[in-house]
């Protein structure tokens, strides 16, 4: 470690440390962000969740975007994964199925940026999940 | 993955440590390897969540889910649910103990609901041991601030508006306390921790050192600015070894990056911290008793004046907060005293501590704004009384201060209404009584440890205090009489008027307290020779209802003098003069025929 | 800048009365100014020695300060503009007896048989406050401890109250350290480390915490009995030598004024007790000048001849306590002090060879006793050195405050006593000798004959006042005929280790140095009669000694005629052969013996 000569090399350490400790604020206070939900049971697995779980977790965080990429279980649309459930500050919860890197991508850059909707919504009688 | 995806927050306090919590963490790490998740999911050891009760705890970040009374082979069940298939695990999640709802989130927990959190705001948050989170917690900022923006009677100014007060137990205005201290001129003088907690089940201290440690010294550094001291003591008692190790990470860590050390920042100003280790004498939170011990020589009180501030460790001016008041620093500088003074009651700001015991359900480490009634402590974050028993006292400021009752329960919280309602703040010790609990016991209990704890200068806490604690036992043996009572009441103002420091000062309290507010229990005790919680055992006589017994011997069995006789099928009897108070044919009998009173 | 400062002073009211004193001034000392005695227990103030404790710890002096929460111990309490204080307010005298309850609920009854009945200060505080029950007592339990004895003192702990008034000269005032506070709370007491017996510490039996302790937890072995025995015994001759100090203080046990000099009554009543020759330490005192101021000069002409292992400063020997204190705390120092013995043991020598082929007895049929104003003494005169086949030089030393007793005992009406001479050839003695009882009086007893020894003229003055007073160390430049001989005094241990580290670190300009180990010398022994806390009784008892010195017909050692006669008779001349077998010792090195005992 080097010493700190002043206050801006305590802000540069501060800046790098808050990106490691980004997650636990952000998932402590949730309320003001982006929740970004991949499904992750076997069914979204297989599919080819992860992929699309870690695409979100790296590419919102690069954008710099305020979000919070958690998982979550079946949500049912099994025919659909991968399934993502995506809600913007303030808003109902809208669910994506068969997302892939494109998709993705796209849901950052128009709906989470722009909130315009993206093509592959289900529409269902949606009830949030915990 | 550039960045982990996950964090598992695992409680390092000694509590959740004791029931195997640094094995929680190994079965994590391992099974991540195992699942190739080792990159994507961080595993990390915090200090403490304060659920005590509940450890130990694991929490999922972003995920914000709350784990309880987890157990090392839980570790695989929680990776392959939960961090591999987003399900949380329903059976490791707290369930309100009324709604019987399974709660994830923390925040929606009696126990956390009506909290805040200054003083322990980074505990259970950060890794303690990693001085990067601390800073990305707006760490070293304060000091920062103070060195480059504020002169050192400017902090003291935000200090003193902030309201702040000592959380030791007095509540000494802490701005106050700086101010004395830097008008003191002196060569050298010395900042000085008192992390020697005592009270009987008050942890918040070492909870605070285990979980940000970097918060003390921080503001220890920021007290020397202002003071104009360079040299820094933590008093800390060797039973916290865990405690201690943190700190000691903690100072090395600082001292690499030039926080402690000389010219901080580049701005000229020095400060260095050192430990001091106590053999755990609870006289020695006295500050001048701690001040002979970190001299080398014997724990004991010395008269004040002279003050510390004027003469204190090797006789220079040494100022002595204890870790919550110290803890509670960087966030007033950094948010400002407006926003610290906008918080508690009139006379008492801001937050304090507390350290739940007793009959109560959540047994814990909470932080709650001044002001909060003991009714929302105990009742709603404390989750009530354990098996659905009565409340009947609460002993607040541990062994110095007094019970309080039914009465008081919608009291504000805060300095002066405690010690108006006859009790005091100390260092935050609750201790939760329910109907089974006899006060003169409860008083008699406090008195054997300040009989322990007295360090033996002073005649009437030496000795004074022992012939209080042989006075209760005399009456809960009921040997007791009407002229020992006003005995008890003048040794206990007397103590009080006359004792060498605090804690012989206030040593009587739990007698006085409990007399005023249960004298009807000290009359039954003298005058009927009865204990109306039913816990003195020598005032206990049990005997057998004939026409419930049944013969069935089982009492007679159980009974180990053989105090019960009788015949199979036909009733039987105690002899009175055998028995012994035991309880155990009571327990035996299934026709609750034998009889208490 | 120099001259008169004005002193800041500030106005109160005790009991109703005002009074103006200097800031700083304690309530005790305000209300003493008034004429109102505040009780006290653990304090103690020795002025002239600017010895103070006061731990605030017996709580018996506390007052009413107005405007204060609780009430506030006078001892330690300063003064404060305007406060109005009430020392005897309904709230203060109930409180102050149920402290004084609470002390005597935690402390032995058996006043009848207590070597202190009579002198305990607890019992005048108890008798003062009206004591007549202790409420309780019946349920209270007692704090007790091991019984401890040592050569010199017995530790009764069951009866500490702790006043710390010990733990304070056995620390701060000797910085010897044998004495601290132990245990907590109701188990507390002042012991050495570890609860050990005072053997196995570093004490020096210098008697300082017996000479203070306010009861009997501390007290001296009392060997009365056995000289008792001694002197029934007629196969027995018993031989007694007393030292210079005693006589100056025995007076006060019967009453007489502090300061009054006692020594023909205390012959006549030695006689009186039945011993068979009564002589004096000062004999042997002035022998040891003789042997003392010989190894002075003989060191003094090597390092003048730029010996390097000439030895200087040397340090004067009388004094066990000191002896003592050096074998524990410098034995890389015990080549340093004079290796003459203590006059107690030079006598005992002499006695047992010289004097006792004079009269023709035999070592073992006679008794030697010493009646000594020290504790130290008992111990030295048990060292194995200082016995020739498990016969001891010394067979016991009894303190001045146990002679008190035996007179008393054998009902003698000490304050009648003719006055009467001591015997000879051993109880003859100089000036220079009896001065041996005051710190400064060996080292001037020695310059008197080492100036006349080395200049070869007579002394036109001797009454050297650079060396006297209270000062705790005192330093003096005498001049030996155009050499200046630089001197330096401490009494007290702790001063005494102030000297010691600078001879130690090679900085000490002294050519010779005297030590006592008590406050004020041997005048204020261990042994001596109490003084309570009034330091004006050890002031009234150096001047008695100075007295004695000036009315001495002789007043140098070496022209003691029968000094003069031993030496032409026995020992041939001073630091001969023979007087190195008989006079001389060698010290050890106790470091080591300092052990922890299961």
């Amino acid at each position: 470690m080097e010493k700190l000569k002043s206050l801006a090399d305590l802000k540069k350490i501060r800046e790098d440390a808050r990106v490691k400790l980004d997650l636990r604020v952000k998932g402590d206070n949730p309320e003001g962000l982006v929740q970004v939900k991949v499904a992750m049971a076997t069914c979204g697995i297989a599919s080819g969740a992860k992929p699309i779980m870690d695409f979100f977790v790296d590419e919102l965080d690069k954008r710099g975007i305020g979000a919070v990429v958690t998982q979550t279980g079946c949500m049912g649309y099994c025919y659909a994964e991968p399934t993502v459930e995506v809600q913007l500050p303030g808003q109902e919860p809208v669910v994506y199925g068969f997302v892939d890197r494109k998709r993705a991508d796209e849901i950052i850059e128009k709906y989470i940026k722009n909130g315009e909707l993206v093509e592959g919504i289900i529409p269902v009688n949606y009830e949030k999940i915990d | 993955m550039s960045k982990f995806r996950m964090h598992l927050l695992v409680c390092g306090g000694t509590g959740c440590r004791a029931s195997e919590s640094n094995l929680i963490v190994e079965s994590l790490r391992r099974e991540l390897e195992e699942k190739g998740l080792g990159n994507e999911v961080q595993v990390i050891m915090t200090g403490c969540f304060g659920f005590c009760e509940k450890g130990p705890v694991v929490k999922v970040m972003p995920d914000n889910t709350f784990y309880v009374q987890v157990k090392p082979e839980d570790a695989a069940l929680i990776v392959a649910e939960h961090v591999i298939k987003g399900r949380p695990v329903q059976r490791l999640l707290y369930v309100d103990p009324r709604s019987k709802e399974h709660i994830s989130d923390s925040k929606h927990m009696g126990f956390y609901r009506k909290q805040l959190r200054i003083a322990l705001r980074n505990c259970g948050f950060i890794n303690p041991e990693n001085i990067d989170e601390y800073i990305a917690r707006d760490g070293y900022a304060a000091l920062g601030k103070c060195l480059s923006e504020l002169s050192p009677s400017e902090v003291i100014d935000t200090i003193k508006k902030s309201g702040l007060r000592g959380r030791g137990g007095a509540g000494f205005p802490t701005g106050l306390k700086w101010d004395i201290a830097s008008k003191n001129q002196a060569g050298q003088k010395y900042v000085v921790c008192n992390a020697d907690e005592g009270d009987p089940g008050a942890f918040m201290d070492r909870s605070v050192l285990e979980g940000d440690p970097h918060s003390v010294l921080e503001a220890m550094a920021i007290c020397g600015y202002s003071i104009g001291a360079t040299k820094g003591l933590i008093y800390i008692r060797a039973e916290y070894p865990l405690a201690i190790q943190r700190l000691k990470v903690a100072i090395a860590q600082a001292r690499e990056y030039g926080l402690l050390g000389n010219s901080i920042f580049g701005t000229g100003f020095s400060f260095d911290i050192d430990l001091r280790y106590g053999a755990g004498a609870f006289v020695c939170g006295e500050e001048t008793a701690l001040i002979h011990s970190m001299e080398g020589m014997r724990g004991e009180p010395t008269n004040k004046p002279p003050f510390p501030a004027e003469s204190g460790f090797m006789g220079k001016p040494t100022n002595v907060n204890n870790v919550e008041t110290y803890a509670s620093i960087p966030v007033i500088i950094n948010k400002g005293w407006e926003w610290f003074s906008s918080i508690g009651t009139e006379k008492s700001k801001g937050t304090k501590v507390f350290a739940l015991a007793g009959k109560i359900n959540n047994v814990g480490l909470i932080e709650v704004p001044m002001g909060t009634t003991l009714r929302e402590i105990i009742f709603e974050i404390g989750g009530g009384i354990k098996n659905g028993k009565k409340f009947k006292a609460v002993q607040t400021g541990g062994p110095s201060g007094g019970c309080l009752t039914e009465k008081h329960l919608d009291i504000p919280i805060d300095f002066d209404n405690l010690v108006a309602a006859g009790s005091m703040m100390g260092s935050g010790g609750m201790i939760v009584m329910d109907e089974d609990d006899c006060m003169v016991s409860i008083a008699k209990y406090f008195l054997e440890f300040t009989v322990e704890e007295s360090c033996g200068k002073c005649a009437p806490c030496r000795i004074g205090n022992k012939r209080i604690h042989e006075l209760l036992e005399h009456i809960t043996k009921g040997n007791g009489t009407m002229a020992d009572l006003d005995r008890l009441k003048n040794m206990s103002y007397v103590i009080k008027d006359t004792a060498l420091c605090g804690l012989g000062q206030t040593s009587p309290n739990p007698v006085l307290s409990t007399m005023t507010n249960f004298w009807d229990e000290y009359i039954a005790h003298v005058t009927e020779k009865r204990c109306p919680a039913g816990s003195c055992r020598d005032l206990m006589k049990y005997s057998i209802d004939v026409d419930k017994c049944v013969g069935c011997t089982a009492c007679a069995r159980g009974c180990p003098v053989n105090a019960i006789s009788g015949e199979r099928k036909g009733p039987h009897f105690i002899d009175q003069d055998k028995c012994i108070n035991c309880g155990a044919c009571f327990e035996k009998c299934k026709f609750g025929a034998v009889l208490i009173n | 800048m120099r001259g008169r400062m004005t002193m800041e002073t500030l106005k109160l009211t005790i009991d109703n009365k005002q009074v103006e004193v200097e800031k700083g001034t304690t309530i005790l000392d305000a209300a003493r100014g008034l004429g109102i005695d505040i009780p006290t227990l653990c304090h103690m103030h020795l002025h002239d020695l600017n010895i103070e404790n006061k731990p605030g710890g017996c709580r018996i002096c506390v007052v009413e300060v107005q405007g204060r929460k609780n009430l506030s111990p006078a001892c330690i309490t300063k003064c404060d503009e305007g406060a109005v204080i009430r020392t005897h307010s309904p709230r203060v005298m109930n409180a102050r007896r149920t402290v004084m309850e609470f002390i005597l609920s935690d402390h032995p009854k058996d006043c009848l048989i207590c070597p202190k009945s009579g002198h305990c200060d607890l019992q005048d505080m108890a008798n003062r406050l009206g004591i007549r029950e202790i409420p309780g007592q019946d349920i209270a339990e007692m704090s007790t401890y091991r019984k401890d004895t040592s050569p010199s003192i017995i530790r009764d702990l069951d009866k500490c109250i702790m006043c710390r008034r010990c733990e304070m000269m056995c620390n701060e005032v000797q910085t010897v350290g044998a004495l601290s506070g132990v245990n907590r709370g109701f188990m507390a007491v002042v012991a050495p480390a570890f609860e050990q017996n005072l053997e196995y510490s570093p004490c020096t039996y210098c008697g300082q915490c017996v000479a203070v302790c306010p009861t009997g937890a501390l007290t001296e072995v009392d060997h009365t009995r056995d000289v008792l025995r001694a002197i029934v015994d007629p196969s027995k001759t018993v031989v007694v030598q007393t030292a210079p100090a005693v006589r100056a203080a025995l007076g006060e046990e019967f009453g007489m004024k502090p300061g009054t000099l006692v020594t023909g009554k205390l012959v006549a009543a030695l006689k009186e007790l039945g011993f068979d020759y009564v002589f004096d330490t000062d004999f042997a005192a002035d022998l040891t000048i003789m042997e003392e101021g010989t190894e002075l000069l003989g060191r003094l002409g090597k390092y003048l001849k730029g010996d390097k292992d000439a030895n200087i400063p040397i340090l004067t020997s009388c004094c066990p306590g000191w002896v003592n204190f050096f074998e524990h705390n410098y034995p890389d120092l015990k080549d340093v002090p004079s290796t003459a013995k203590s006059p107690q043991q030079m006598f005992g020598a002499i006695a047992k060879s010289y004097f006792a082929e004079k009269i023709n007895v035999r070592r073992q049929d006679m008794v030697v006793v010493s009646i000594m104003p020290c504790l130290a003494k008992k111990y030295e005169s048990q060292r194995p050195e200082f016995s020739v086949d498990g016969n001891p030089d010394v067979d016991f030393s009894i303190s001045t405050r146990e002679l008190a007793h035996f007179i008393r005992q054998a009902n003698i009406d000490f304050n009648n006593l003719p006055e009467m001479d001591f015997d000879r050839p051993l109880g003859e003695s100089t000036g220079a000798a009896v001065i041996f009882g005051n710190t400064g009086g060996v080292i001037e007893a020695a310059v008197r004959t080492a100036y006349e020894l080395y200049t070869g003229k007579k002394l036109s003055r001797l009454d050297f006042d650079e060396l006297r007073g209270m000062e705790g160390v005192r330093q003096a430049t005498i001049d030996f005929d155009g050499f200046p001989l630089n001197i330096g005094i401490a009494h007290g241990l702790g001063n005494a280790r102030k000297l010691l580290d600078d001879v130690r670190a090679g900085r000490s300009k002294f050519h010779a140095i005297e030590i006592m180990a008590c406050p004020g010398g041997c005048i204020g022994g261990g042994g001596q009669p109490l003084h309570h806390g009034d330091s004006s009784i050890l002031k009234a008892r150096a001047m008695a000694i100075y007295e004695e010195d000036k009315n001495k017909p002789v007043r140098v050692s070496h022209e003691n005629q029968y000094i003069i006669q031993l030496y032409k008779e026995f020992l041939g001349e001073p630091n001969s052969e023979k007087a190195h077998h008989l006079l001389h010792t060698h010290y050890f090195d106790k470091k080591s013996k300092i052990i922890i005992k299961q």
